[in-house]
């Protein structure tokens, strides 16, 4: 296949942002029925390419294309060269990334009509579309940064798309800043690595100078500890794992489509793509490797407990979604490479598919708390038929998709046997059972028991819930059936996508697929017990651990941790505080002093030549002093 | 008899100052025609055009190596690659002058020559290779600087005008004073001879014991360190860049600073270039580049005023150049060059979009660029562009200048420097973002409408289209800039 097709991936939603950002929206104004239109035939182009792509993975030699690298720039000893990179990891994420665009595309047309920034808001969606195709075909870590770090913009753009609300803008900042905390040490280690071994190319044709060939031959011991972490702690940012997951739950502000497709199936995935992509690097520093599983484990228990207290949906959801992450990275900790892969692929498809049901909720709600709700079964009956699925396969019940890659992952972390295999099954095994409880609170809270009006409008009166329009409700249906059948992927005993992306799969262990499966029925039957049948009281149980409770519901009080203490208290009231006052009281005040006494040049010169500039004389004094006394103190 | 000047030794080539002669004439040329002519644009067509030639001049003296009027006047790649950067900058700022300067009913003329005489200035500053010469070349430019920061009038920009003066006497006064002990020292004023006497004396011993010499290293820092401003003689800035005409305080953030950094390269690694002093003055440089970086971002963020934020943002910036500067190798000193342009395009084109925006809007206060992104697409188009590479994104110039310094940084041994400079450059994206964020997403005030002319927009655009180009295709540049230090033996 020509390269110039596969390049025409990235190139057809950028051009589509640009003809909006440049053509559309100046002619046209912001509501333009026309950027919807252009946005879903760019992205429906990219799919059917990314189709063509996989067709030709799965027939090349060791499913990897043949490409060539570019040379862009060379100066010295230094020289940067870009390319494609395809393998069954690129392919699989392809369909991915085009495949739930679309749908979320389709279904925008309907959740956002009449909006004000219509416009704008599809030509953002292009763009994030073009970098993260970007960043999933890069075969270069400086391309591959350039795509992470549009990725973020993007979401940043997204998140504060109604900035006229404080808290979408406080959340959109929020969200960059927290993940360019994570980047900061990506890039460092993209340097460091580049300074050790020259190499920037991910894998060339020759595999000798490329990243992959490198480890084990100039890339060893502390080195490449160091290089592994480094860019696990941009994976950490990116997907929301602990420490840096404050960031994912805010980020809900944004509009919910955006929420399905960035927060849920695309760029938090890839972080664990991320980690995927440096498979052998990671995998081959035992440390790194080490802690990826601790703390993917970890995440997986402790978002998941986060989320069975929340009263909002799309928060039960987002805490969801940094448990189901969390999964991954502690399956590529296991060295489980191909089920995380394929895990992910299927949480794309009910992730998104939750997330959309979610929105068509509040749609007809207006309120996104689950307080307000209940009772939509009747009045929503294809949004709850969908969002039943996804809650289905999201709690890993068989035949739907999320109990295969879940089960696959957890039977790889059995099977090895040792201390580090046994903390993390009997996590994921914790998790598994909260997942389903969540879930399904939010599924009964939502859609079961007495209608409680949604949200009240401005003159008290109730709202009277309706089914959303047909381009909502078709995406959604698309999805449940994906998510019912995506497990065909990789159907046990036939292990496709493990071919694909090279992996020797396991056999299927009976032990722990019985266990998760308890555990799920489980966690099903304890919210049917207490949201349903109401024999538990919810309130009860709450009472009853009271500390532990509040300790969840204000969760685990991180985001008073990072924003009063180290933002507010250390940075802004100390630091920023200090030299903002300096900068007022000593600069300033004699300025204002001098401005508003001197009116001409001649009575500015009296009034410079006795304040401040004497002021200035002594700082340049004690300047030269210091640096005199640097010398005398510490020069050779 | 009359003792008769041996030409022949003193070899003065007029070829080698060409350039600055040209420009000298056409400066004098505008005066002169700010009399006579009655449409005051054609002062900008003729200081565009004596640029023109001057920069024409310029360029074929590259690849030359040269000296002439007896050892003051040097040619070599290392200044003509200055030369052309201070005629570039100077062309641009004339271009965006032009919108500016129709405010004043008088004085045009003046305004166009003076810019002139302060480039001649920071041309000579880069080739002399004599420190009397250095100290007139320097004076020519502060001075006419100086003017052009009170152009305005106001009680601003006259305070502005008197601070810089006092200011930069005193760090004169001190550098003059640094020139007389390297005299004292080494009885010559050439660099050559006394970077030959001074490699003998550090020979000998170690710096500190050597009262003249480390005092004379100390005072010529104050007079160079006021040029870049880097703390701790920073202190005129903020004041200065507030109440200048905006399009000085553009040329003064990136020309002066320029010529400050080509001086520091020529004076310190030719007089104190020995192994074992580098390594003292390297070690203080990095020290001031991570204080200057650090102090002037944190002081940035709180800033209202936009050209009071760039401001603190040049101190910053003046700190990840000196990250360069203080790794005493080609990779680094290459790197400033590479820096130093990469950013003149990047604050060029920010201010020149404060000046359309603040001319719309009439106020420099960061809240009143609300809803540029609807009512002026262009404008903050061009000023968002221009932020993201001060704060390093790709794909701009300003991402490729942070990653060449860095690089050299780190390929010197300089790990902790850099970790310094990146945790910089990601506070400084806190301040940075506002304006942005502000203007695509605040409410306009009020509807304004006065499209720039189109020398401004072309001014724009010249910007926009480099801080691009260089951030996508740098090679070009690199490749120029390792020719230009190559001179620079350390």
């Amino acid at each position: 296949m020509p390269e110039l097709a596969i390049w025409s991936i990235i190139g057809a939603p950028l051009a589509s942002f640009l003809l909006i950002g440049l053509g559309v929206r100046p002619a046209f104004g912001p509501r333009q029925a026309s950027a919807g239109y252009l946005t879903i035939l760019a992205i429906a182009y990219s799919l059917g390419m990314s189709l063509w792509v996989l067709a030709e993975t799965l027939g090349a030699e060791g499913h990897r294309l043949a490409l060539p690298t570019h040379e862009v720039l060379s100066a010295g000893g230094f020289s940067l060269e870009v390319g494609l990179l395809v393998d069954g990891l690129t392919a699989v994420m392809l369909i991915i990334v085009t495949a739930v665009s679309l749908l979320v595309q389709v279904y925008s047309q309907g959740y956002m009509h009449g909006d004000s920034g219509y416009t704008r808001y599809f030509s953002y969606m292009s763009l994030f579309t073009a970098s993260m195709l970007l960043l999933v075909l890069a075969n270069n870590l400086v391309l591959l940064y350039v795509g992470w770090e549009m990725v973020g913009l993007c979401s940043y753009l997204l998140i504060g798309h109604w900035f006229h609300r404080p808290s979408a803008a406080a959340a959109a900042k929020k969200a960059f800043i927290v993940t360019r905390f994570g980047d900061f040490f990506f890039l460092l280690a993209i340097i460091f690595l580049f300074t050790q071994t020259g190499a920037l190319v991910i894998s060339d044709s020759a595999g000798e100078a490329d990243v992959y060939g490198v480890v084990g031959k100039t890339l060893t011991g502390a080195a490449l500890t160091w290089v592994a972490l480094g860019i696990f702690a941009g994976a950490v940012g990116k997907s929301a794992q602990f420490p840096l997951h404050t960031w994912l739950p805010d980020a809900m502000e944004g509009p919910t489509p955006v929420s399905a497709l960035i927060h849920a199936a695309t760029m938090v995935a890839a972080g664990v793509f991320l980690v995927a992509r440096f498979f052998p690097l990671i995998h081959a520093a035992d440390t790194a490797i080490t802690i990826v599983a601790v703390i993917g484990a970890f995440t997986a228990v402790f978002a998941a407990s986060m989320g069975m207290v929340m009263k909002d949906i799309k928060r039960v959801l987002a805490y969801s979604t940094i448990s189901q992450l969390g999964y991954m990275m502690m399956g590529l900790g296991v060295g489980a490479y191909a089920p995380a892969m394929f895990h992910l692929f299927n949480h794309a498809f009910f992730k998104a598919l939750l997330f959309l049901g979610s929105g068509s909720v509040n749609h007809a709600t207006g309120t996104f708390d689950m307080r307000l709700m209940g009772g939509l079964r009747k009045a929503m009956p294809w949004t709850w038929g969908v969002f039943l699925v996804g809650s289905l396969s999201l709690a890993g019940i068989p035949p739907f998709s999320g109990f295969f890659s879940k089960d696959e992952i957890l039977g790889a972390a059995w099977h090895r046997g040792d201390t580090l295999g046994q903390f993390v099954f009997w996590m994921g095994l914790a998790g598994v059972f909260m997942t389903a409880f969540y879930v399904f609170r939010a599924l009964f809270m939502t859609f079961h028991g007495e209608y409680k009006g949604g949200e009240v409008g401005a003159h008290g009166e109730a709202r009277h819930p309706h089914e959303s329009p047909r381009v909502m409700v078709l995406p959604m249906v698309i999805l449940a059936v994906a998510s019912i059948v995506s497990w065909v992927a990789n159907a046990p005993g036939q292990n496709q996508l493990a071919g694909l992306l090279g992996y020797e799969g396991e056999e299927v262990q009976t032990f722990p697929l019985a266990l998760s499966l308890i555990a799920a029925l489980a966690g099903i039957g304890v919210a049917t017990g207490m949201y349903l049948f109401r024999a538990l009281s919810a309130e009860g149980v709450s009472r009853a651990t009271r500390p532990l409770y509040t300790l969840v519901a204000r969760k685990y009080f991180f985001d008073e941790l990072y924003e009063d203490v180290l933002v507010r208290r250390v940075f802004y009231r100390g630091l920023a505080a200090a030299m903002d006052r300096f900068d007022r009281t000593v600069v300033d005040g004699t300025v204002d002093m001098v401005g508003l006494v001197g009116r001409n040049a001649g009575r500015v010169l009296v009034r410079a030549q006795t304040g401040q500039l004497q002021f200035y004389g002594v700082v340049l004094s004690l300047g030269v002093l210091a640096i005199l006394a640097a010398f005398l103190l510490w020069g050779r | 008899m009359v003792s008769m000047i041996d030409l022949d030794l003193i070899n003065p080539n007029l070829l080698h100052l060409a350039p600055e002669l040209s420009l000298f004439i056409a400066a004098f040329a505008v005066i002169v025609l700010d009399l006579v002519a009655r449409d005051k644009r054609l002062l900008a067509w003729v200081s565009g055009a004596g640029l023109a030639i001057a920069a024409t001049l310029a360029l074929g003296l590259w690849g030359e190596r040269a000296t002439s009027f007896a050892d003051a006047l040097i040619v070599d790649e290392l200044s003509v690659f200055f030369k052309l950067l201070f005629l570039g900058i100077t062309f641009l700022v004339v271009l965006a002058s032009q919108d500016y300067v129709r405010k004043f009913e008088r004085f045009q003329g003046e305004y166009y020559g003076l810019i002139l005489f302060a480039c001649v200035g920071m041309m000579l500053v880069a080739s002399v290779g004599e420190l009397v010469s250095l100290y007139i070349a320097l004076e020519l430019q502060a001075f006419s600087l100086i003017a052009l920061a009170g152009f305005l009038k106001d009680a601003r920009s006259a305070e502005s005008s008197v601070k810089f003066l006092l200011l930069s006497a005193i760090s004169t006064a001190v550098m003059l004073y640094g020139m007389a002990l390297l005299l004292g020292a080494t009885g010559s004023t050439y660099l050559t001879d006394i970077a030959g006497r001074t490699r003998e004396a550090f020979a000998a011993g170690r710096l500190a014991d050597n009262a003249p010499l480390l005092l004379a290293l100390v005072f010529l820092l104050v007079g160079f360190g006021f040029k870049i401003a880097t703390i701790p003689f920073q202190m005129w800035v903020p004041d200065v860049y507030e109440g200048a005409p905006t399009p000085i305080t553009a040329y003064l953030s990136v020309a002066s600073k320029a010529a400050g950094f080509a001086v520091l390269l020529r004076v310190f690694y030719a007089v104190f270039g020995e192994d074992t002093v580098a390594t003292d003055w390297r070690m203080l440089v990095a020290v001031l580049a991570i204080v200057s970086m650090t102090v002037g971002n944190v002081a940035a963020i709180a800033q209202q005023n936009i050209k009071r934020m760039l401001a603190y943002s040049t101190i910053a910036h003046a700190g990840y150049i000196m990250v360069g500067l203080a790794t005493l190798t080609q990779l680094g000193q290459g790197s400033v060059l590479f820096y130093l342009v990469a950013y003149s395009f990047t604050n060029l084109g920010a201010f020149f979009a404060i000046i359309a925006i603040a001319n719309r809007t009439g106020s420099d206060e960061i809240d009143d660029f609300a809803g540029m992104g609807r009512q002026a697409p262009f404008l903050a188009f061009v000023l968002g562009v221009s932020l993201v590479s001060l704060i390093g994104l790709p794909p701009t110039a300003g991402f490729m200048g942070k990653l060449y310094v860095f690089n050299a940084a780190v390929q010197d041994g300089l790990w902790w420097l850099v970790l310094a400079g990146v945790l910089n450059s990601v506070l400084s994206a806190y301040y940075y973002l506002r304006p942005i964020r502000v203007m695509y997403l605040g409410e306009p005030k009020a509807a304004t409408s006065s499209l720039p002319s189109l020398p401004m927009r072309a001014a724009l655009a010249i910007s926009l289209g480099g801080v691009i180009l260089l951030g996508i295709l740098p090679g070009g540049l690199i490749d120029l800039a390792a020719s230009a230090v190559r001179i620079l033996t350390a």
